[in-house]
């Protein structure tokens, strides 16, 4: 793809007047003396759409995918969002017919085989984070952490706690924070030792009778281990507060180690993280919700029961906070976490975890030379770095991650977390090969030697990528939200003629 | 980088300048280098009662979002609503026309925990 570098006219750009890919027949009732739409519906103006054929908007859209970074295209390290392949018999299995013709509506007699399922992948979870009962009803992390945050609400109200507090570590993600100001909670940041780890001295000073709820990610954004998780379960208790975890770093621990037993109450999944469902693109998505045995009843209704071979909705318990999206959730994202973990079974996902916390020490030990590393040691499944060692012309992360653009690979994550200067944050996963992973250093090592001798070629990269740098500040500054047509037709109506009067504008 | 001498500071890197009961609060130039351009500032509302290291308001940057603390306790004042159309002066003036928020005193409210300009100097060189 490294050929690409001529910039895609948008659909816009391509349009010709009277060119048509599907012709409508005229409505029969437009010469009705009762117009099927009322006149003050109707546009005064026509709209101005492009005009294309079938061919130009399937060559549009092709061209524009080829441009795509992707875990089926590239490695991905980027940290913190476990970017791992999502095997294709998850798409092949969860898209077979029963259950694309499946629908929320039908009776549960009829719905027995995805009832099933929901609840086996329930009991899955359970096991695997070692707590009571989850609701597979969030569409997303954050709505989990939303969900979970009404349940430390309404369990404090309750039990007529006056609690106004959640702590959050400096190093937390941004979806903690502002999750709890949702709820309507005020957020306390809780600082790091030296070693990366929640400062406990620091922890101490926070707590007291006003704070409901410290939340975690184990191991944490700098990919360390909380070595002393089950004395700042205990902490938190003793206030009585509930202990929150954030399941974006559960990769590492499958099989190996429960949030449950380390005394966290609450627990959020990412499944698009651990249990290979896909990443974003506006969702659909699934961030099932768990809780310790005493918070089972406040949990969304409903829950999937069973009562010997049948599967039924349970009626809502009092105390619930009721739903939190319609129906149970995103049943066919479900499904897919759920062909995932028995593929794998206890075994495999116990494998999971071990390998990607051997991929990314693999990384660690191999970038140390040439990196500074903020919080050194062992890692988990992820790593952050900082700037190269020799750095003579002040080489930025930025241009690092540019630059790796150009060999091929999707850049780490970067400048996150913000208590590491220059940062950038390495999570290979396990599904990477060795020969993947050397190919990744050794780039690293051209791209440090370049740093050396030839720093203008990092400042300016990538150089093979349809758009080099976007102007960041004034995308953000002085934001163009709306297209405007532009002002005069163009008389070279090729495609090169547009792009001549692109770059003229 | 300049830290002038007639200005308090925060170890969080505001600015404060004294004058009566009015406290003036922006960020240092250490702190706009660091932020790098700047292009939101979440100005507080005119009247709101803060405490001493409580959250005023939010500083948002290409690179982060960033919070900018009440140094001492008092009522705010007055906020700086250039900044709202011109995000950059914090980048281009922090001492003067970059500032964010004024605060009206707390009377008798305990003045502590600011630095002079040499000794918020000193806690940079445990940042660099």
């Amino acid at each position: 793809m490294s050929h690409l570098t001529r910039e895609e006219p948008t659909l816009a750009e391509l349009s010709r007047p009277k060119k048509r890919a599907v012709k409508f027949p005229r409505a029969a009732c437009a010469k009705d003396s009762q117009p099927l739409i009322p006149a003050q519906y109707l546009r005064k103006t026509r709209p101005r759409l492009p005009e294309l054929s079938e061919l130009d908007v399937v060559r549009h859209f092709t061209r524009l995918s080829k441009l795509n970074f992707s875990i089926d295209t590239h490695f991905y390290p980027l940290g913190s969002c476990t970017m791992k392949y999502n095997p294709k018999r998850n798409d092949t299995l969860s898209t077979l017919q029963p259950f694309l013709w499946a629908h929320p509506a039908q009776p549960e007699e009829l719905s027995q085989g995805i009832l099933e399922i929901l609840y086996e992948l329930e009991q899955a979870l359970v096991e695997i984070c070692g707590v009571r009962r989850f609701s597979l009803q969030p569409a997303a992390g954050a709505q989990a952490e939303f969900t979970g945050l009404m349940i430390v609400r309404a369990w404090h109200r309750d039990h007529g706690n006056d609690k106004k507090i959640v702590l959050v570590p400096d190093t937390s993600h941004g979806t903690n924070p502002a999750s709890a100001a949702l709820v309507g909670y005020q957020v306390q940041t809780v600082k790091s030792d030296e070693r990366g780890l929640v400062d406990l001295g620091d922890l101490e000073s926070h707590l007291g009778p006003r704070v409901a709820c410290l939340m975690l990610t184990n191991p944490n954004t700098l990919g360390r281990f909380e070595v002393h998780i089950q004395k700042i379960a205990k902490m938190i208790h003793m206030v009585g507060g509930l202990l929150y975890y954030d399941g974006a770093n559960l990769n590492p621990l499958l099989g190996t180690a429960r949030p449950g037993d380390m005394g966290f109450d609450i627990v959020h999944l990412n499944l698009h993280k651990t249990f290979s469902t896909p990443h974003g693109g506006g969702g659909p998505g699934a961030g099932p919700i768990g809780v310790a045995d005493r918070l089972v009843p406040y949990l969304p209704a409903p829950l999937i029961g069973r009562d010997g071979g049948c599967y039924f909705l349970e009626p809502a318990h009092p105390k619930s906070i009721g739903r939190v999206h319609a129906f149970y959730g995103n049943a066919n994202i479900l499904i897919k976490a759920f062909i995932y973990i028995k593929t794998l079974g206890a075994e495999g996902l116990k494998r999971v975890g071990e390998a990607s916390v051997l991929n990314a020490n693999y990384l660690l030990t191999r970038l140390e030379k040439i990196f500074h590393v903020p919080y050194p040691g062992r890692c988990m499944h992820e790593f952050v770095v900082s700037t190269l060692k020799e750095n003579p012309h002040g080489i930025r992360t930025l241009d690092v991650a540019k630059r790796l653009l150009d060999f091929g690979f999707h850049s780490p994550t970067i400048y996150f977390p913000i208590n590491v200067k220059e940062a950038m944050m390495i999570e290979p996963t396990e599904t990477e090969s060795r020969e993947t992973l050397d190919h990744f250093v050794e780039t690293l090592e051209t791209i440090a030697d370049e740093a050396r001798h030839h720093p203008e070629r990092l400042r300016q990269s990538p150089h093979t990528l349809a758009v080099s740098r976007p102007d960041e500040v004034a995308a953000a500054r002085t934001p163009k939200l709306v297209w405007d047509e532009p002002p005069l037709a163009s008389p070279d109506k090729s495609p090169e003629g547009i792009l001549a009067l692109k770059s003229q504008r | 980088m300049e830290f002038p001498h007639d200005l308090k500071y925060t170890s969080t890197h505001e600015w404060i300048r004294m004058d009566g009961n009015r406290a003036r609060v922006g960020v240092t130039s250490f702190a706009a280098q660091e932020l790098s351009d700047v292009v939101y500032v979440d100005l507080p509302e005119v009247g709101k009662e803060v405490q001493a290291g409580q959250e005023v308001s939010v500083v948002e940057s290409v690179k982060a979002a960033s919070s900018i603390y009440a140094p001492l306790a008092g009522r705010v004042a007055d906020v700086n609503t250039a900044l709202k159309s011109n995000p950059a002066l914090l980048n281009e003036s922090c001492y003067q026309e970059g500032w964010i928020f004024e605060l009206e005193l707390t009377p008798g409210a305990p003045a502590q925990g600011l630095l002079t300009s040499k000794e918020y100097l000193k806690t940079l060189e445990g940042e660099k």
